[in-house]
């Protein structure tokens, strides 16, 4: 896989991961054609398309798009699945998943991904073992923070 | 705000990014993240030391703001100092942002690798994982020169935990794709493959993906991988749905391994050892058994991992292509798919079908299903379904069908999307020629393609059926009679007179006998189109005029009289008028013979390989035709062109990419005819290219929307423009700069327009000013020639530059509002007020920059005017001495297909189809 990107339907960048060596610019120039090409496609349409020497596989779940680029020899279905099985991580630990989720917890989206796909291939479909791994990072982190003062938060203090 | 939240939650952040969020514009939005950089700035700044925890906040901040599309320009230092902190968020936060903001700061790398190296020997899995993620995602080189040599080792040391395993196992495929030089095989790699075998199934997804890589370009090093991934997959494919556990995906064992592991291999030949063969043909067997199984499930993910499985052991079996009963079964596979009710299964079968259609085992059986693919063709909703079926149509193409499947994909061109137009018409002419039995048929749907989508063909189509028609002379009459009819249609198109032009010229005796084609009705109907036709085509007519006088020597005075008209022997164009005059010259000053021998009919072209082929291979890119098509081209476009009976040379071949016919490169000429070989050769070559010009440099349409940049640059001499336009005036300042430490004596310039004298002497590294005075007097489509002449040293340098003076300058922008603008629009309806284009995108296609070019024009771009927001329209007067021309653009960008349709319309013909010229070339 060269990158995967989850957008809204309003094109707003929610996700946006790389694994191929591009600029800033290229990557920015890369989603905005992506995006709108995606966004343009009619829903019964199927879920793949050539776009350069590349396929873009994607699918919409609720307000959000998820959407890969993967080389040519590929395999569109299993990359499909892919993106369903991303989505059920992101259900399960979140616990009903929506773009606000993404939103607000965007570091959370990319430590799933990190522990789902790494370097562009699948690491562990297995999805009690990248929840494990999830919730024992948490687990670790729970243990170092202490609770702190709404104001002392907002940087009031 | 979301009430989940998780893990730590840092308020501060959710704060701000609620904040975002709530912003009503852009504005509101960008000073809310400059109020927050300048506090985070401050904070990085203050004497106070900040804590962990705010470290990671901010850091965490700042990320948010870069993915938002924000530059980030500073934080970098904090975020590597988390990379050592002992609590795992602060390290994790920092990773992430080092992950997602690397630059190549060499310091900061230093650092970075630092870090990583202390927390992949800190034998904490956790913290290892976190490091190794981070470089699979920078996989820079300087990472690679860092740790390519000790991640095979964490990779395969025995007491390596098993995630750790497979963090390692990617993080090193990634290095290896980056760096392959940095990544040396030696004794790891034979205990990698093993890795095939492991207990653990999440090590083995993991590890497959690098194997696979690597087998990729080291096959025989690897090729034990074979019979462990054979043993593997077969486990998988006969293991219960409940085996694998959590490996089992919507029922289907192990479906992302099971992939891998048939893509692994078809890196290799069929497995040699009979046994581990017999047990793969067993596995294919299985899984195509279990596609006809009833689902397990009705939900779609279990039928997509089922058959991604499916497609993936199908591309196993076309690899091997030697297993005709796998193959057949198959393709019956796949055309149940065909009529499936998933599009995206349709999809696939018709994807994976054209490579079935080119194996000999599977042929016939794929062309079992021509009519569900004309079917699909012509109705699915989705164009890159249709795409793929008139791909297929094309793989599953051979003489018995061709005449329907020709039949079928020129009935879709009348309809097709404007994306695929150039292929489908590219494919066409392949099949036609390729397939052509009789040859009034191939010239029959050549000029039906051009008819249909006369745009769409490009040179190398329509200089085909000329080569072609030429080396047969069983089709020749039949070529110049339906080329006649077909210029008989009131408006034909452009490539369709070009091809006309040529066979008349050549064979229009063939039919001359017909008081109804006569020679003069002949001639008559060619000149009829003359003025319509851009300057090539002008110039293949003049000759096509020429061996008409040779031809019928009855028509010599009524072809006289039109060389001799001022358009012709005056013509600004110097192509056409040198052209004029030679030919009128010709015809006048020598014998029949001598014209008989000069305008000799064309021999026979040389004998070679079609390059429509190479160009459709060019544009599908590698592996779009296989090895297997070209080789077949190359054969049976031999017997079509049969040149060789007609005494071509075909040892003279050049490379097949370079030009199609070789009409550039000359035909091979006989001591007979030599001038007639050149003069027609010329008849291809570029427009307004003279051999007496030394140099047309700089590309002038560079400057059609900018006044102002570099106009020539050598090792000698710059020249830079300015230019000012008013009404319809301008004024022109060249800047002619010495490059070098030598002075140029006697410089002049000379223009075919007059000019003040410049200064005739530049000393070195001096520049000198030109200033030209222009008046635009009526609309005109050559530009001023520009002659520069100085001595360098000893030397004569001579050079000539066409200026940068197009009729767009002289606009005067109109606004107006929608409703005048269809108004007028509607009034400018005449055909030939109209001229449109449509062309490839030759760059992005960014609105800003489309409209910084429209309005570089001259034209008022206006806004919500056209109904379509992605559209652009323009409104403008060209303002000449002799009249003002009103003109209406309208520019419809297609992002999918990355091209451009351009409509002009303008109460002046040659304005319209000048402008569209100008503009095409613009985007």
């Amino acid at each position: 896989m060269q990158f995967m990107l989850l957008f809204s339907r309003q094109g707003k960048l929610r996700l946006q991961k790389w694994y191929v060596p591009l600029s800033d610019t290229q990557k920015k120039k890369i989603s905005r054609e992506v995006i709108q090409i995606v966004l343009a496609r009619k829903p019964k349409m199927c879920s793949f398309l050539e776009w350069r020497d590349l396929k873009i596989v994607y699918k919409r779940y609720a307000s959000l798009y998820f959407c890969c680029a993967v080389e040519d020899q590929e395999n569109e279905l299993i990359t499909l699945e892919i993106i369903h099985r991303y989505v059920e991580l992101l259900d399960k630990y979140f616990g009903s998943v929506c773009e606000l989720d993404i939103i607000f917890n965007f570091e959370k989206a990319y430590y799933i991904l990190d522990e789902f796909i790494l370097g562009g291939e699948a690491q562990e479909t297995s999805k009690k073992n990248v929840l494990k791994a999830i919730e024992q990072a948490d687990m670790l982190q729970e243990e170092a923070e202490t609770p702190r003062s709404v104001l002392e938060e907002i940087g009031l203090t | 705000m979301p009430a989940v939240s998780k893990g730590d939650g840092m308020r501060g952040l959710a704060v701000f990014i609620s904040d975002i969020r709530n912003c009503k514009s852009k504005e509101a939005e960008i000073k809310r993240i400059n109020k927050e950089l300048a506090n985070i700035r401050s904070k990085f700044k203050g004497d106070k030391a900040l804590d962990g925890y705010s470290k990671k906040k901010y850091v965490c901040k700042l990320l948010f703001i870069f993915l938002l599309g924000h530059d980030i320009d500073f934080g970098h230092m904090e975020a590597v100092n988390l990379l050592s902190s002992n609590k795992y968020t602060e390290k994790q936060i920092g990773y992430l942002f080092i992950s997602v903001l690397v630059n190549s700061n060499s310091e900061l790398i230093r650092l970075i690798n630092n870090a990583i190296k202390n927390d992949l020997s800190s034998r904490n899995p956790t913290f290892m994982c976190l490091a190794l993620h981070c470089i699979a995602n920078v996989g820079s080189r300087e990472m690679a020169e860092a740790f390519a040599g000790e991640i095979p080792r964490i990779l395969v040391a025995g007491d390596t935990m098993d995630s750790v395993k497979q963090s390692a196992a990617l993080c090193l495929l990634r290095l290896y794709k980056t760096s392959p030089d940095l990544v040396l095989m030696g004794e790891w790699t034979s205990r990698v493959v093993h890795l095939l075998n492991d207990q653990h199934m999440g090590v083995v997804t993991a590890a497959i993906s690098l194997i696979t890589c690597l087998s990729q370009k080291n096959p025989d090093e690897f090729k034990t991988c074979v019979s462990l991934a054979v043993s593997r997959l077969s486990r998988i494919v006969s293991s219960a749905s409940t085996d694998l556990q959590d490996y089992t995906y919507y029922f289907v064992p192990a479906p992302w391994l099971s992939c891998k592991l048939l893509r692994l291999l078809q890196c290799y030949p069929p497995p040699e050892d009979g046994a581990v063969k017999g047990r793969l043909v067993e596995c294919l067997e299985t899984i195509l058994n279990k596609a006809q199984e009833p689902p397990k499930s009705k939900k779609v993910q279990h039928s997509n991992a089922k058959n991604a499985i499916l497609f993936e052991a199908i591309s196993l079996i076309i690899h091997y292509d030697s297993e005709p009963n796998l193959l057949v079964r198959a393709c019956n596979q796949l055309g149940q798919f065909l009529q499936h009710r998933e599009t995206n299964l349709r999809y696939l079968a018709l994807e994976s079908m054209c490579t079935l259609a080119s194996s000999e085992f599977s042929h016939e059986a794929v062309k079992t299903h021509i009519e569900t693919v004309i079917n699909a063709l012509k109705t699915e909703r989705d164009v890159s379904v249709r795409q793929r079926a008139a791909d297929l149509l094309y793989a599953m193409c051979d003489r018995s069908n061709a005449k329907q499947i020709v039949a079928e994909m020129l009935s879709y061109l009348e309809t097709a999307d404007y994306s695929i137009r150039e292929e489908m018409v590219l494919k066409v002419a392949i099949l036609a020629e390729k397939y052509a039995v009789d040859y009034s048929w191939y010239v029959d749907t050549i000029l039906n393609l051009i008819r249909i989508a006369g745009d769409y063909v490009s040179e190398e189509v329509w200089y085909r059926v000329i080569q072609i028609v030429i080396n047969r002379d069983d089709v020749q009459g039949y070529a110049a009679k339906t080329v006649f009819e077909a210029l008989q249609a009131p408006a034909c198109h452009e490539n369709m007179v070009k091809v006309g032009g040529y066979i008349l010229g050549e064979f229009g005796n063939l039919i001359a006998g017909d008081p109804r084609s006569s020679p003069l009705v002949q001639f008559n109907l060619l000149h009829s189109k003359f003025h319509l036709c851009s300057v090539p085509t002008r110039a293949l007519l003049l000759s096509a005029y020429i061996k008409f006088i040779n031809l019928f020597p009855e028509t010599k005075s009524t072809i006289q009289e039109v060389l001799r008209s001022d358009s012709q022997i005056r013509n600004s164009d110097v192509e056409l008028q040198q052209r004029a005059v030679e030919y009128l010259k010709l015809s006048s000053i020598a014998s029949t013979d001598v014209l008989a021998t000069v305008l000799e009919e064309m021999p026979p072209f040389p004998e070679r390989e079609s390059s429509i082929l190479a160009k459709l291979k060019k544009k599908k890119g590698p592996g779009a035709v296989s090895v297997n098509e070209l080789e077949e081209g190359k054969r049976e476009g031999g017997e079509l062109n049969g040149g060789g009976e007609r005494g071509g040379d075909s040892s003279s071949t050049p490379s097949p990419s370079a030009d199609l016919l070789g009409l550039r490169a000359g035909p091979p000429v006989t001591a007979a005819a030599p001038s007639a070989g050149s003069l027609l050769v010329d008849v291809f070559s570029e427009a307004g290219v003279n051999d007496d010009v030394p140099f047309l440099a700089v590309p002038a349409c560079l400057f059609v929307c900018k006044n102002n940049g570099v106009l020539f640059e050598n090792q000698l001499l710059q020249i830079g423009i300015k230019s000012e336009y008013r009404q319809n005036l301008g004024r022109m300042y060249l800047f002619y700069g010495n490059k070098t430490s030598v002075q140029f004596v006697t410089f002049t310039t000379t223009l075919n327009v007059q000019a003040k004298p410049v200064e005739p002497l530049i000393e070195g590294g001096a520049q000198v000013q030109q200033v030209i005075n222009i008046e635009c007097l009526t609309d005109f489509s050559d530009a001023p020639l520009l002659n520069i002449k100085f001595r360098y040293g000893g030397a004569l340098q001579n050079l000539t530059l066409k200026l940068p003076v197009t009729i767009n300058k002289f606009f005067q922008p109109t606004e107006m509002a929608s409703h005048d603008f269809f108004q007028r629009w509607k009034q400018l309806s005449l055909p030939q007020q109209e001229a449109q284009k449509i062309f490839k995108a030759n760059h992005a296609m960014d609105t800003e920059v489309l409209k910084a070019k429209l309005l570089g024009l001259g034209m008022a771009l206006l806004e919500n005017v056209d109904p379509n927001p992605e559209n652009f329209v323009c409104a403008g007067v060209i303002q000449t001495k002799a009249q003002q021309v009103g003109s209406l653009l309208r520019l419809e960008p297609n992002a999918q297909a990355q091209m451009y349709r351009l409509t002009v319309r303008s109460s002046k013909d040659t304005v319209s189809k000048r402008l569209c010229e100008l503009l095409a070339e613009q985007f």
